[in-house]
């Protein structure tokens, strides 16, 4: 029997899956093993994935799966756009900004756009020739969004922009971003002066700060972005000014979902390295998995994936159906990556010395879970957001 | 009881701090990105006699009883832990095999320069296969009349690329399982004993993990340490001295990430106040608080027991296992504090909480730690079944 066999996670068709999924997911599973498997670690020793894989993606339809027909996508449920994120997770987190840009940042325009602005961007992203990233984070701004100091002054038919973001995804190779921005900065409460902007590449004043240097995801590029009076057009407005927060809470259950999933099968993919490793290991002439230490160890993260797993597709299922689970999704977010940080460590416990070292995928996916906790909305917030929806 | 330092050990303690202060932590950062410490910190560290606190006065180092060397570990804990690794793993591992096992020409012939900080001392046990399984060792030594021919590799071998000395573990009797494994003092310079490749860690950089090559060494018989056939005891005597040690530089990094994130949550602000004031975060730092002061208990502990003569095969082993567990829980609250920050290379906190999770590693693993308190136990239960004794504890 395999850990494949009895996990949910491992099983061919999952709860909500049609056969148009699964061929999906078979076909990316593949394209993966071939260009994405092979070219990983030296990606993360560029710290940056190549345009030419997102581009390579993008004429293959795996990217952004959900955008309309009419804008060179192919109209499907959300159900897809989380096979691309899962998959992408399951090669590594260091390359999940694809799946940022595909299943966070473009439904913004998807949704909110105007048909011009949805006819002049989604036909390069739904190919990967462009790409996007939303920049909300600024240094003084982190759980608390609503003080965001970066500005937008209109005159005439632009507004001036002023301002600085930091730890934005995508940061470096973003040819157009969302910028959440302060277009009323007198307005109380602060949220309600809160609109988005879409700045592309090139305007004046639009300038990149430096790359980050981070624990781990090394190959997704994060960087700071620098916004000296850019001179945005009117018509760049996303949606109605004032209403950004408004927008940024609604578009938060999806990105809170596809965190926690890509979250999860990260933990997932933990389980199996551990388990073959624990297998083929041997020490006090025995394998290591015939160690009662090891046994309970791996059969509790197992039960805790496997819960999560169960959870998880309920929700998804929820989420394709449009079901408002907020709550619910704040619960999966913090109680997934929490566990999954935990998991990561016991894996590479169970590695041994091994495990610390990088030539061990453990150790790559140790450093890689540690945000998790901490980006989407760290978990401290998404308890407030519980604890306000009982009432308290 | 008497839980405060003498008038000696609190000046010792504070030039040691103001150094590790002053001229330690302002190079973390660069030995971190360099993964090596600059010389002239090692110089300017052998100066402060920070090589010779195993090691007694008639060879040469300070002659320290062990809660003053603790004292001083525990402030060096407080910067880089590739430096702390290398004082720790010199004054631990590293020497404390000659200290206690070596026979007087021994600890004439080696301690004064280890002493000194002019030979780093370097302790071999681990294999790709002897890991935990420290009896699974495959280094042999055979004897050759007044040689040892010694021949095999190591791995993950600390501070192997400056060592100078090494304690090595060899099978000498591979029939008699570990009375078969014998210890020796082995030279850098002896010919066939190369070092191999540096290993590439998640953290630690600055601190080099290597592999050792042994291809016909031959080493005197004089340079066996202990008898032969000890080996395997030696190095569980070793391990456990090292260990408590370990708990001490760990409790000086939790300090130090207490003291970075209270800083912080006090000056950081969102929600129009420091995020001292929201109350999860204050939990979070008590928490971290607590830990630390019940660390700091259980070390210094053990660091009085061996003050005492007394044997502290249980209490070291909870020290390394407590110790770095809560080291681990308190970098990952720290970064949790600092936010997005905390998960980026311009804070040091990220660095501290990569340079954790090996101390639940490596010098007996956590699970080691509990294998070795339960025999305890076991022992403690028999020994009272013996004695028919009503109560065990």
């Amino acid at each position: 029997m395999k850990v494949a066999d009895v996990l949910e996670c491992g099983k061919a068709n999952r709860s909500f899956f049609t056969d148009e999924h699964e061929m999906f997911r078979e076909t990316l599973q593949k394209y993966l093993e071939r260009e994405a498997v092979p070219n990983y670690d030296q990606w993360e020793k560029d710290r940056l994935v190549p345009r030419t894989f997102w581009e390579g993606l993008g004429r293959n339809g795996f990217i952004c799966p959900e955008v309309g027909e009419e804008y060179g996508g192919l109209g499907l449920d959300f159900g897809f756009s989380n096979i691309l994120g899962e998959e992408l997770s399951r090669v590594g987190a260091g390359i999940l900004g694809i799946a940022t840009h595909s299943n966070i940042i473009v439904p913004y325009i998807d949704s909110f756009g105007t048909e011009e602005q949805k006819r002049k961007y989604l036909p390069k992203f739904v190919t990967g020739e462009s790409i996007s990233a939303i920049a909300m984070t600024e240094p003084g701004a982190g759980s608390d969004l609503a003080n965001i100091k970066t500005n937008a002054v209109r005159d005439g038919d632009h507004y001036v922009l002023n301002g600085e973001k930091t730890f934005i995804t995508n940061g470096i190779h973003a040819d157009v971003v969302i910028v959440a921005c302060k277009t009323d900065t007198k307005i109380k409460p602060g949220h309600k002066g809160v609109s988005l902007l879409i700045v592309e590449r090139g305007m004046l004043g639009f300038s990149r700060g430096k790359k980050l240097d981070k624990v781990g995801m090394h190959s997704q590029d994060t960087s700071e972005l620098i916004f000296e009076d850019v001179r945005v057009p009117v018509e760049n407005l996303l949606g109605e000014e004032g209403k950004g927060f408004t927008y940024l809470m609604q578009k938060l259950q999806q990105e809170r979902l596809v965190s926690a999933n890509n979250v999860l099968v990260a933990a997932e993919d933990m389980l199996s390295l551990t388990v073959n490793y624990v297998k083929e290991r041997e020490a006090f002439g025995k394998p290591l998995s015939k160690l009662q230490n090891t046994q309970f160890k791996i059969a509790e993260i197992a039960t805790v994936i496997q819960i999560g797993r169960t959870f998880m597709d309920d929700l998804i299922v929820k989420h394709i159906n449009k079901e408002d689970v907020v709550t619910e999704v704040s619960m999966a977010k913090w109680w997934i990556t929490d566990a999954a940080k935990r998991i990561s460590g016991e894996c590479m416990q169970l590695h041994g010395g091994y495990g610390y070292m990088e030539e061990y995928k453990i150790a790559r996916r140790y450093r890689d879970i540690a945000p998790s906790t901490i980006y989407a909305g760290s978990n401290e917030i998404m308890k407030v957001i519980i604890a306000k929806q009982l009432g308290l | 009881m008497n839980f405060e330092f003498s008038e000696d050990t609190k000046l010792i303690v504070k030039n040691v701090r103001d150094f590790v202060y002053n001229e330690v932590d302002p190079l973390a950062n660069e030995i971190e990105k360099t993964d090596q410490i600059p010389q002239s910190l090692v110089d300017k560290s052998k100066e402060m006699g920070l090589f010779g606190l195993s090691i007694p006065e008639e060879y040469g180092g300070l002659g320290l009883d062990t809660v003053s060397k603790f004292a001083i570990l525990e402030e060096v804990g407080k910067t880089s832990n590739a430096y702390t690794t290398l004082i720790g793993g010199h004054n631990g591992i590293g020497t404390v095999g000659i200290v206690e096992m070596g026979n007087q020409e021994q600890k004439r012939r080696y301690l004064p320069k280890l002493a000194t900080g002019e030979h780093i001392g370097v302790f071999a046990l681990t294999e790709p296969s002897a890991g935990s399984d420290a009896a699974n060792i495959k280094t042999t030594a055979v004897r050759l009349g007044d040689k040892y021919i010694l021949n095999g590799s190591k791995h993950y071998i600390t501070n192997a690329t400056i060592g100078d000395v090494f304690t090595v573990m060899a099978v000498t009797d591979p029939s008699k399982g570990t009375k078969g494994i014998t210890s020796f003092i082995l030279e850098r310079n002896t010919p066939g004993f190369t070092v191999g490749k540096k290993e590439a860690k998640m953290g630690l950089h600055g601190a080099q993990s290597v592999e050792l090559f042994f291809e016909n060494c031959e080493i005197p018989i004089e340079n066996v340490l202990g008898e032969p056939g000890e080996g395997f005891v030696n190095a569980l005597k070793i391990l456990a001295n090292g260990r408590a040690g370990l708990a001490a530089r760990n409790l000086g990094s939790c300090v130090k990430l207490l003291e970075l994130s209270l800083d912080f949550a006090m000056e950081r602000k969102q929600f129009g106040k420091p995020i001292f004031e929201q109350q999860i975060i204050q939990h979070y730092l008590a928490e971290m608080d607590l830990e630390i002061e019940t660390l700091r208990s259980l070390t210094y502990r053990v660091a009085w027991m061996v003050d005492q003569g007394m044997n502290v095969v249980r209490e070291a082993s909870m020290a390394k296992l407590y110790g770095s567990e809560a080291y681990c829980r308190i970098a990952d609250k720290a970064v949790q504090i600092h936010g997005g920050l905390g998960y980026m290379q311009d804070y040091p906190i990220e660095r501290y909480y990569r340079d954790a999770r090996i101390t639940r590693i490596y010098e007996g693993t956590s699970e080691i730690q509990k294998n070795i308190i339960s025999n305890q136990l076991r022992k403690k239960y028999n020994l009272n079944k013996e004695n028919g004794a009503a109560l065990i504890f």
